[in-house]
C-alpha cells in the first residue's frame, strides 16, 4: 500500500510503485479531470502540482511521490486558481477542452510565482503545454486578465 | 438523458432541407414534460409504408418538468461548438434560460438526426455542415415548442395566446400571471402540433449573431468535469490497448499470450479485426501487457514502402500527363504555347496526421437488457451504429449509442470503416460480453494508426501573355483518393472531388484553365483532416497564385481582385483583409506580409500574415484574418475557429510531417510529430463579414489560406519559394 495526499485527503493506493501517478489518479482514484495526451512528457495535458510544483503525472512514479501534496484540476483552489479559471471563462478559452486541465494548472501555477507575466514569460511556462485546438491566442489573454485580477 | 429517444434506427427517408418536407410531430415524454420533433409530411400524406406515427419520439427539444431545457443534438461536438451552435439556434426560438439548458448527442433515429447537407440519409457530422444541416430544423423545433408552451398557458389562464410573453423560460400574461416552462410542459405536450411555425426575423434576433455570447459549456471544461470518452467508467469496466501490425495490410500469423498474462492485471488477450488487445484491469496494465506479448505478424500484401518513395513516384508521374481532367477551360496547350512568360512549380505535401489531443477510443458492453451499449466520439454516428452491430452480431434495433464530446477530432473521429468502435465492440465480445471494455489507443497507437491527410504533388503551369494577363493555369495533381480509401467505389479513372476541390474550383477569371488528377494506389490508410482537399489545393493554388503574380509584376491583392469579377464574395473578403492589415501601408522594419485567399464548405477567407525570418527560422506576429460564412451564429466560437484553424494550419505548415521507413511510420509521439506550441502563435485579427445568407462552414475554412500566406510572406522575407512542406524541410 503506498499512501498519498490527494486534493487534501489521505488514500491507501495498491499499486506498483512503478504506475505513473496519471494511471494512479485516472484508473484508480477516478479523478478524470487529469489527462492523458502522450506519456512521455511531451504534451502537458497529465499536468498535477506536487507541493504546488505542476508536475507531469504522466512521468511520475507513483512510488516517487513520498509525502508530497498532490493537487488534480479537481482540487485546485486559491486566488491564482480562481482567477484563471475566471478568466478562462471570461475569454471562453476552450474549444475542445481536453487540454485545459494541464493549462490551467500550468497557467495556476506560473501566476502564483509571477503576478505579472509578460507574454515571453507566459509563452515559456506554458510551452509544455500542447492545445491541438490551437486556443494558444486566448490562453495568452485569459493569463493577462487573471493576473490583472489578482492585482486587484 | 431520457432513454425514450434511443429507439432503433429507422429507415432512412431522405429528408431534404426544404421547409416543406416537414410537419412536426410532439410527445409527452416518459418522464414527463414536451418533446418537439418532426415527421415527415409526404410520407404521412402519401400513406407510404415507412410513414411515421403521429407522434414520433424524433425529438430535438426536451422540456422538462423543472423547467430545463435540453436540447438533443444531431451533430458530434469534437470542440468545434456544435452543441453551442444547436442551441443557440434553439434558445432563440424557444426564449429559453441558457442556465438551465444542457445538450446532449442524439443517435439511433436517422429521420430525424439525419445530416440533411448529405441528403439526410446518415447522421453524421463533417464538412463544416452542423449549421448547413440544422439551421432550419433547430430553429423550427425550438420556435414549435415556444407555441405549445404558450398555448397550455393560454389554455390555463384562459387568454389569448397572443398576449402572453416569453423571456428567458419564463411565461407571463398581463403583470399577475406567470409560470415556468416547466409548469407548462406537461400541458402542451398533450397539445396539437402546430402546422405552421413562423420563426423570427433576423432583425428581432437577440442570440444569433450575439458577439457577446459565450459558450455554454465552457464552465466544465475548467474543473476537470467535462467528460470525454476516455473518462467513461462502468461497474466491472476494463481497459484494452491494441496491437496493430507494425505495417499497414500486415496480419497476425501466431502469437504467444502467456508472457502478456503474467503482467499483473491483464486478463486475456484476444483476436480483433485488425490484430490483437490486450484486456487488462486498468490502462496501465494493459499497456505493461502489451510490451510483454509476441506476435508474429504475415506480412504477405503489407506496404512496404518509404514516404520518400511514394513522394518520388509522385513526382515522377506529376511531370506526366494526368489520368483524368476535372476541368478544362478553353486552350491550355495552345495558350501556354502563346503565352510571353510561363511559370512553372511543383509542390510536395507529406502525410499529417491528425494528432488529436485524446487519442481514439471506445467503450463497449453489452447492458442488463441485452442491448448492446457503445460510448464514443460519434462522427460517422450512424455507419458505426451499422458497424458496431454487425460486429456484436445482433440487430441494429439491439444497439444503443452513446455520442460523447472528443478531445479534438479534425476529421480522425469520422472513419467510415468504423476501427476503433469495432475494436472495442470486438474485443468486449471475445470476453463474451463479461465486462465492459474501455478500447485506448496510446498516443503510439493513434500516430502510427492510420488514416492520415494524404501525400500530395502538384504540378503547376501558368501563362502570361505580353501585357502580363493570366491566360493559362494547370495544375496536376497526384495523390491517393480518400473516398477510395475509405471504401466508397470509384471506377478507375474517375475524379474523386475531394482530391481536386479548391483547385478544378479555382476562382480567378482565367480564360484557359486545366486541372488534372492522377489518383495513386497506396497501402496507406488516408482520411479527411481539416479542410480535406483544400489542406494542399489552397496551398497550392494560392503559392503558386503569389509567383504568377510575381512574374507579372502585379501587386498580390489587386492581380486577385483584377481576376474577380465573378466572385463578389471572395472579393469582398480579400479586400476586407487586405484594409485590416493595411496592405500596401507601412510594415514594421524586419517584417514582412503575404496575403493568400481560399473558399472551402461555402465559406471564403482570406489572410494576411506577417513574418520576420532569421537564421532559417520564421516567426508569424500577426495574422489578420477576414471571413464570410453566411450569418454567423455565434460570432465569438466562429472567431474561435479561426484563431485556432490559424494555429492548426500554422503547426501543419511549420513541421509537422509524418513518414514511413520501408512501411512503418517514423513518428510516435509529439516529440517526432510536432504540432504548433503557444511559443509559435501569432497575434490573430478575425472579422466577419454581415451576411444575410444561411450559415456556412466554420470549423475549418480558416485552416486553407494560413499556409500559403505565410509562405508568400516567407519569399518576400527571404527571395525563397517554400515549394516543399512543411517549412523545416526547406529552411532547416
Ligand atoms: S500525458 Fe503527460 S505530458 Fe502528455
Ligand atoms: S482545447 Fe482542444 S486541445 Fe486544447
Amino acid at each position: 500500500m503506498i499512501p498519498l495526499n490527494i486534493n487534501g485527503a489521505d488514500h491507501q493506493i495498491d499499486a506498483d510503485p512503478d504506475m505513473p501517478l496519471l494511471w494512479v489518479l485516472r484508473d484508480l482514484v477516478g479523478l478524470t479531470g487529469t489527462k492523458y495526451g502522450c506519456g512521455i512528457a511531451q504534451c502537458g495535458a497529465c499536468t498535477v502540482h506536487l507541493d504546488g510544483e505542476p508536475t507531469r503525472a504522466c512521468q511520475t512514479p507513483v512510488g516517487d511521490v513520498g509525502t508530497a501534496r498532490i493537487t488534480t484540476i479537481e482540487g485546485l483552489t486559491g486566488a491564482a486558481a480562481e482567477a484563471v479559471r475566471a478568466a478562462w471563462i471570461e475569454v471562453d478559452v476552450p474549444q475542445c477542452g481536453y487540454c485545459q486541465s494541464g493549462q490551467i494548472m500550468a497557467a495556476a501555477a506560473l501566476l502564483a510565482e509571477n503576478r505579472a507575466p509578460t507574454d515571453a514569460d507566459i509563452d515559456a511556462a506554458l510551452a509544455g503545454n500542447l492545445c491541438r485546438c490551437a486556443t494558444y491566442f486566448r490562453i495568452r489573454k485569459a493569463v493577462h486578465l487573471a493576473a490583472r485580477t489578482l492585482e486587484g | 438523458m431520457d432513454t425514450a429517444f434511443l429507439a432503433g434506427p429507422r429507415p432512412a427517408a431522405g429528408l431534404d432541407v426544404s421547409r416543406r418536407g416537414f410537419l412536426l410531430g410532439a410527445a409527452a415524454a416518459a418522464g414527463g414534460g414536451l418533446l418537439v420533433g418532426f415527421r415527415r409530411a409526404e410520407a404521412a400524406e402519401s400513406g407510404a409504408t415507412d410513414a411515421a406515427p403521429v407522434n414520433p419520439l424524433e425529438a430535438y427539444v426536451h422540456v422538462r418538468p423543472d423547467g430545463g431545457v435540453t436540447v438533443l443534438s444531431a451533430h458530434f461536438d469534437m470542440g468545434q461548438g456544435s452543441y453551442h451552435g444547436l442551441a443557440t439556434l434553439v434558445v432563440e426560438e424557444l426564449g429559453a434560460d441558457w442556465t438551465k439548458v444542457d445538450v446532449v448527442g442524439a443517435t439511433g433515429n436517422t429521420r430525424a438526426y439525419g445530416n440533411l447537407a448529405w441528403g439526410g440519409t446518415a447522421q453524421g457530422t463533417g464538412g463544416s455542415s452542423t449549421m448547413v444541416s440544422s439551421w432550419r430544423r433547430y430553429r423550427t423545433a425550438g420556435a414549435a415548442a415556444r407555441m405549445m408552451l404558450v398555448a397550455a398557458a393560454a389554455r390555463a389562464w384562459n387568454v389569448p395566446a397572443a398576449e402572453i410573453t416569453v423571456d428567458r423560460g419564463v411565461l407571463r400574461h398581463g403583470a399577475d400571471r406567470r409560470a415556468g416552462f416547466g409548469d407548462m410542459a406537461a400541458a402542451a405536450a398533450a397539445l396539437p402540433v402546430p402546422a405552421e411555425v413562423p420563426l423570427k426575423a433576423p432583425g428581432d434576433w437577440t442570440q444569433i449573431g450575439n458577439g457577446d455570447l459565450k459558450r455554454f459549456d465552457r464552465a466544465g471544461k475548467t474543473t476537470g468535469r467535462q467528460d470525454f470518452t476516455i473518462d467513461v467508467r462502468l461497474p466491472g469496466m476494463l481497459t484494452a490497448v491494441p496491437v496493430h501490425p507494425p505495417r499497414f495490410g500486415a496480419k497476425v500469423k501466431s502469437f504467444d499470450a502467456a508472457p502478456a498474462k503474467a503482467v499483473k492485471g491483464v486478463v486475456d488477450v484476444v483476436e480483433t479485426p485488425r490484430g490483437l488487445a490486450v484486456v487488462a484491469d486498468h490502462t496501465w496494465a494493459a499497456m505493461r501487457g502489451r510490451e510483454a506479448l509476441f506476435v508474429q505478424w504475415d506480412e504477405t500484401g503489407a506496404e512496404t514502402r518509404g514516404s520518400d518513395e511514394i513522394l518520388a513516384d509522385y513526382t515522377r508521374r506529376a511531370a506526366g500527363a494526368p489520368d483524368a481532367w476535372a476541368r478544362q477551360d478553353g486552350d491550355l496547350d495552345g495558350a501556354l504555347a502563346g503565352a510571353a512568360k510561363v511559370v512553372e512549380a511543383t509542390y510536395t505535401f507529406p502525410y499529417l496526421a491528425h494528432a488529436a489531443m485524446e487519442p481514439l477510443n471506445a467503450v463497449a458492453r453489452r447492458a442488463e437488457d441485452g442491448v448492446i451499449e457503445v460510448w464514443g466520439g460519434l462522427q460517422n454516428t450512424d455507419t458505426y451504429h451499422q458497424a458496431a452491430a454487425r460486429t456484436a452480431g445482433v440487430d441494429p434495433s439491439r444497439v444503443r449509442m452513446h455520442m460523447m464530446k472528443s478531445g479534438g477530432g479534425f476529421g480522425r473521429r469520422g472513419s467510415p470503416d468504423s476501427d476503433v468502435i469495432i475494436e472495442a465492440v470486438a474485443a468486449a465480445k471475445a470476453l463474451a460480453w463479461r465486462a465492459p471494455v474501455k478500447m485506448q489507443w496510446t498516443r503510439e497507437d493513434d500516430m502510427a494508426g492510420g488514416r492520415y491527410r494524404p501525400a500530395y504533388v502538384h504540378h503547376m503551369k501558368a501563362g502570361l501573355d505580353a501585357d502580363g494577363n493570366l491566360v493559362a493555369w494547370y495544375d496536376h495533381i497526384v495523390g491517393q483518393s480518400i473516398l477510395r480509401d475509405v471504401g466508397f467505389p470509384l471506377p478507375d479513372g474517375a475524379i474523386d472531388q475531394i482530391s481536386v476541390e479548391g483547385s478544378s474550383t479555382l476562382p480567378y477569371a482565367v480564360p484557359n484553365l486545366s486541372v488534372g488528377l492522377t489518383t495513386t494506389q497506396v497501402g496507406v490508410p488516408v482520411l479527411w483532416w481539416r479542410s480535406v482537399g483544400s489542406t494542399h489545393t489552397g496551398y497550392a493554388t494560392e503559392a503558386f497564385f503569389d509567383e504568377v503574380a510575381e512574374a507579372a509584376g502585379r501587386d498580390p491583392v489587386a492581380f486577385r481582385l483584377s481576376l474577380l469579377a465573378e466572385h463578389p464574395r471572395h472579393a469582398a473578403v480579400l479586400r476586407a483583409v487586405a484594409e485590416m492589415a493595411d496592405w500596401g501601408g507601412p510594415v514594421p522594419a524586419g517584417r514582412h506580409r503575404g496575403v493568400a485567399l481560399h473558399e472551402s464548405f461555402r465559406s471564403v477567407v482570406a489572410q494576411v500574415a506577417e513574418v520576420s525570418v532569421e537564421g532559417g527560422t520564421v516567426r508569424v506576429h500577426r495574422v489578420w484574418c477576414a471571413v464570410d460564412c453566411g450569418v454567423a451564429v455565434n460570432p465569438d466560437v466562429v472567431k474561435a475557429q479561426m484563431e485556432g484553424a490559424i494555429g492548426f494550419g500554422l503547426g501543419a505548415v511549420m513541421g509537422e510531417e509524418l513518414t514511413l521507413t520501408g512501411g512503418v511510420v517514423d513518428q510516435t509521439n509529439y516529440d517526432g510529430y510536432t504540432p504548433l506550441r503557444i511559443d509559435a502563435m501569432p497575434q490573430v485579427e478575425v472579422r466577419i463579414l454581415p451576411s444575410a445568407n444561411a450559415p456556412t462552414g466554420v470549423g475549418e475554412p480558416g485552416v486553407p489560406p494560413l499556409g500559403p500566406a505565410v509562405a508568400n510572406a516567407v519569399h518576400r522575407a527571404t527571395g525563397k519559394r517554400l515549394r516543399r512542406l512543411p517549412f523545416a524541410r526547406e529552411l532547416g
